[in-house]
């Protein structure tokens, strides 16, 4: 399946590697703005085609992508998005502009694999609702509140300028994607030099008398699924039970593709985005056979 | 003439467990108020929204105490703090609605442009607007005034030098906000946001007055996060020792602080080991409550708990870490 990243800045240049080694995804394009752009330059020494023409470009070959990641600016995805959807291109949204449907793989990916746009909500979301569903898929969840400690050099502008974003986007999907009644979202961004690793810790509300074992063997499971396409995606500790609530902790290191490795935040936006793109790929692979 | 801000109901709740009542308001709002008090700062400890399982919920929801403050105060303007990450801009308009006229937003003194859309929201609203550096002990008088700069520009009216941790000493303060007033000019004024970690809130805003600010936090019987912060009515007191004019009537916070604030604090607030441990260590003040939870739950030193969140250089809002310090503590226990 043929793949333009949109965005050329640290997420789509991280993603680049991590398509470039998918089996079923072929990165073909790097679409940016800026000549200067040390991802494009990258993106060309991989073999991408670039540009900095913007997606007006893209759209003008004689070849389409099947696929477009973008990851620019919620602004612009929203402006994009529709230009996509006419050409026939799939699109999966790093942005928070939430066109499309929100997509935590481990979650409801098989929900959403023939939508035309999926949104992947925000990093802190990434890793923090599938936890939630874990426990809620087994006991009822009236409340959940997730707390994400990012590097501050991992936090860019885009983030900073808009953190009501972040923690609004985050609460809406722990509430619709995790299960939870009502979600609660909160960031913390930490200058410590060197940089910490991302760290989360997810807080659910639990009834008395809920059977520990069962919700302790759930966080697990979700704990390998996320792992399996997250590899630096671990839990810190057992689950810690209180009364009426349970508390897990997390951390993810990144993959080091081409953020360093304490930037968990970004990498596990990109591991999500590769792990939706490659189930469409599937998907389409499935369609094809069947048909 | 000095502008003071009384922080108790605020601050205060952290000491109290975020336990609040209306009646606490009612009572502690209107004493102080009576005693001149310019402005009463009331919400969570950890600013608006900041009820949850990470700071602990609040026994009355905080837009119906600042509702109680605003309605029960005559002269004083009603003060609301948000930290962006834990509140968000709605929960300025509701406090707005409410009667709040000064929204104050605090960042970790390395992270002000988080701030940037709140200041905008709240000047276009017409609320006065306050910024906190928070944890100032821990960058340079330059890397603090450069920071400051970044909220002046965004539209906040008077930039804080916030010792979160009570840990800075006399001429670090003075360093600090003296680097504040130059860069600001006229664009802001300075305020001063001291804890008495390290027994020298008192005499840190001096300095810190003497270096220009022209706005200083105390809180009632230092009813506040830690070893409490400076004691409103002693730095009332030191300043007509010193002839500067605040407007507030000693008397009067004297008797505030003993009959009206005293009876509503849970126990008083001291200088003792786990304080000290804080402004030495430089640890945020809020985490003193937490850490001794924790202890208790995993039968592990609060101390050592708040040494190691020194070592791992937590900022305000990670709470959450002190719980897996205190497993880490526990597992090299075993």
């Amino acid at each position: 399946m043929k793949a333009a990243i949109v965005g050329s800045g640290n997420i789509g240049t991280d993603l680049m590697y991590k398509l470039v080694r998918s089996p079923v995804i072929e990165p073909r394009w790097m679409v940016g703005i800026d000549s200067s752009s040390e991802g494009l330059r990258r993106a060309r020494e991989a073999g991408l085609e670039t540009t900095v023409e913007g997606v007006d470009w893209l759209l003008r070959q004689d070849e389409l992508p099947d696929i477009v990641f973008e990851a620019t600016s919620a602004a612009v995805h929203a402006a994009n998005a529709p230009r996509y959807a006419e050409a026939g291109i799939r699109a999966v949204d790093l942005t928070p502009a939430a066109v499309g449907p929100y997509v935590v793989p481990p979650v409801n990916l098989g929900e959403h694999r023939e939508a035309p746009n999926l949104n992947l909500i925000t990093c802190g979301g990434q890793a923090t609702i599938p936890m939630v569903y874990a426990v809620s898929r087994v006991v009822p969840v009236e409340y959940a509140e997730i707390v994400a400690s990012v590097a501050s050099v991992s936090a860019g502008p885009g983030t900073r300028a808009n953190i009501d974003e972040f923690t609004r986007t985050t609460s809406r999907g722990i509430e619709a994607i995790g299960g939870a009644q009502r979600g609660k979202a909160i960031i913390v961004l930490n200058p410590a030099d060197p940089p910490m690793i991302m760290r989360d810790t997810i807080f659910c509300a639990i009834p008395e008398g809920a059977p520990v074992d069962v919700i302790a063997d759930s966080i697990d499971r979700m704990a390998a699924d996320i792992a399996s396409y997250v590899p630096g995606y671990r839990l810190l500790s057992e689950p810690q039970f209180d009364p009426g609530r349970v508390s897990i902790f997390v951390e993810i290191e990144g993959a080091g593709d081409f953020l360093p490795a304490y930037a968990g935040n970004l990498d596990i936006m990109t591991a999500a985005a590769t792990k939706v793109g490659e189930e469409i790929a599937h998907a389409a692979v499935d369609r094809h056979v069947t048909a | 003439m000095l502008r003071l801000t009384d922080t108790s109901l605020r601050d205060g709740s952290h000491h109290k467990r975020h336990q609040f009542t209306v009646d606490d308001v009612r009572s502690i709002v209107g004493a102080l108020d009576e005693a001149g008090v310019p402005v009463i700062e009331v919400a969570h400890g950890d600013g608006l929204g900041g009820s949850s399982f990470t700071y602990g919920f609040s026994h009355t929801p905080e837009q119906e105490l600042i509702k109680t403050a605003a309605d029960t105060a005559r002269s004083a303007k009603i003060a609301v703090l948000m930290l962006p990450g834990v509140g968000v801009k709605d929960d300025i308009l509701v406090a707005q609605d409410n009667g709040a006229s000064i929204c104050r937003i605090a960042t970790h003194c390395t992270e002000a442009d988080i701030s940037v859309q709140h200041f905008g929201l709240a000047r276009e609203r017409g609320l006065e607007t306050v910024g906190f550096l928070m944890m100032s002990h821990s960058r340079p008088p330059e890397a603090l005034a450069k920071q400051a700069r970044i909220m002046a520009d965004a539209g906040c009216q008077c930039v804080y030098v916030v010792d979160s941790a009570g840990a800075l000493v006399l001429e670090q303060v003075s360093d600090r906000v003296s680097a504040l007033v130059g860069e600001l000019g006229d664009d802001a004024q300075v305020g001063f946001h001291g804890h008495e970690n390290l027994g020298l809130s008192v005499a840190n805003s001096v300095a810190a007055v003497r270096a220009g600010a022209q706005q200083i936090d105390g809180s009632v019987r230092g009813f506040g996060a830690g070893a409490g912060n400076t004691p409103l009515e002693a730095f009332v007191g030191v300043c007509d020792k010193l002839g500067f004019s605040t407007g507030v009537d000693f008397f009067k916070i004297v008797d505030a602080a003993e009959d009206v604030v005293r009876p509503v604090m849970p126990e008083e607030c001291l200088l003792d080991r786990m304080a000290l441990m804080m402004g030495y260590a430089g640890v945020y003040s809020s985490f003193l409550k937490h850490a001794y939870t924790q202890a208790a739950r995993y039968g592990v030193s609060g101390a050592q708990i708040l040494v190691r969140a020194g070592e791992r250089k937590l900022v305000g809002g990670q709470e959450d870490q002190l719980i897996d310090i205190a497993l880490e503590l526990s597992r090299e226990q075993a």
